[in-house]
């Protein structure tokens, strides 16, 4: 495997060549605070938190390190007086975008942040528009059920036509991975609800827990070629 | 009723890969003069794109529209110039006129309003385009005369 390189805050460090900032960083145990990154998902640099200051005094600039790839040579600065206020910046607009965000509100005190002078659209809001669930839903899912609509500030994570969606299968993933939990869905009475869609539970046939909507063990089947009685029994019975 | 033929003379235009998407959904806005959902349910199956990327990418443009637009499109400029020379007067003139807002088709389907960011030719401020022919130097006065050449 090759190797680089780089430094971290004046620090030579050596990285696999085809790391981005951000991974070589997490592996070097430099912190860099981030929202939208998820270490199985391609990186798309929605929320900018995690810009960090490459280049050498005065030729430095601003950069998502999510996105950067590493390069030999490169200094990183992970918190410099310049990544810091960019980052309570960033972190004053997404107080803005959504004033309800839990995590958002923590990351802003631990940055020193307490209010925001930007204008607050909804009070109510959680949604940071990360892109986590979109992501989790077309890689790891791999059914593509929801996406971002319209432009800012309109912009919002929805199904096509904001109608029921058909390629749902309701496995949740992006519920489960969304960082404010602003995605809703209930479970009563064997169904489950997402996105507008009630979705049949289906109970493992030894002990009777629910395992998952019958959408989603028939998507397992599909992918695995194995019958979907296959999957009538739950994970702990096998 | 989508009308499969007229569909699938666009697409036979086409290499029928994911990256023909804006085009082809260009073409239908400029035939149909809007993107009929039907039709845009059989473009993600026939380029191999996810129904949501269509959803995505004619949501964000301002060019793809979901509803139905007019037979001709009124872009009225209101960028810098323009906006000195009095192109808020000439939306409320159109407006008026036409008994629309400002994004609406009026409604015997003539005619959509929308105000643009630039179109380019600010030295003839305040610009109009009408389909695909720009008007200049548009006073109030004028806004009647170029109105009746469409209707």
């Amino acid at each position: 495997m090759e190797e680089v390189g780089i430094y971290f805050n004046g620090i030579f460090v050596k990285v696999p060549a085809e790391l981005t900032v951000l991974q070589a960083a997490r592996q070097q145990d430099f912190d860099i605070p981030t929202l939208c990154h998820h270490p199985d998902l391609t990186s798309e640099g929605h929320c900018r938190l995690c810009v960090v200051e490459v280049g050498e005094y005065p030729h430095t600039r601003l950069v998502n390190s999510c996105t950067y790839p590493v390069a030999n040579g490169l200094h990183v600065q992970t918190h410099s007086e310049r990544v810091l206020k960019a980052r309570r910046l960033v972190l004053e607009l997404l107080l803005a975008r959504a004033p309800q965000a839990k995590i958002v509100r923590e990351l802003a005190a631990d940055h020193g942040v307490d209010e925001t002078r930007f204008q607050v659209a909804d009070p109510e809001e959680r949604c940071i528009l990360c892109g986590l669930c979109v992501r989790a839903c077309r890689e790891i899912v791999g059914v593509a059920a929801i996406s971002m609509a319209f432009r800012s500030p309109e912009k919002l994570v929805t199904t096509p036509f904001q109608e029921k969606s058909e390629a749902c299968i309701g496995c949740g993933s992006c519920a489960f991975v969304c960082p404010t939990d602003v995605i809703p869905y209930t479970e009563k009475n064997g169904i489950r609800t997402i996105w507008g869609r009630d979705f049949e539970l289906v109970p493992c046939n030894v002990c009777g827990n629910y395992i998952a909507p019958r959408a989603q063990l028939e998507h397992w089947a599909k992918i695995t070629g194995d019958p979907v009685e296959n999957f009538f029994v739950c994970r702990d019975c096998r | 009723m989508m009308d499969e033929a007229r569909l699938s003379a666009i697409l036979s235009r086409y290499d029928g890969e994911p990256y023909d998407l804006i085009p082809v959904l260009q073409d239908i806005q400029d035939q149909y003069n809007y993107l009929p959902k039907d039709e845009l349910h059989e473009v993600a199956v026939r380029l191999k794109v996810p129904l949501t990327q269509v959803y995505s990418v004619a949501t964000f443009y301002k060019m793809f529209s979901l509803i139905p637009k007019g037979k001709h499109q009124l872009k009225i400029c209101l960028g810098t110039t323009c906006h000195l020379k009095g192109g808020q007067r000439l939306v409320a003139s159109v407006c008026n006129r036409l008994g629309v807002e400002v994004g609406y088709t009026t409604k015997d389907r003539q005619f959509s309003v929308e105000t643009v960011g630039c179109l380019g030719t600010c030295a003839q401020a305040p610009v109009m385009m009408v389909d695909d022919k720009y008007y200049a130097r548009v006073t109030v006065d004028k806004v009647s005369k170029i109105l009746k050449l469409y209707a």
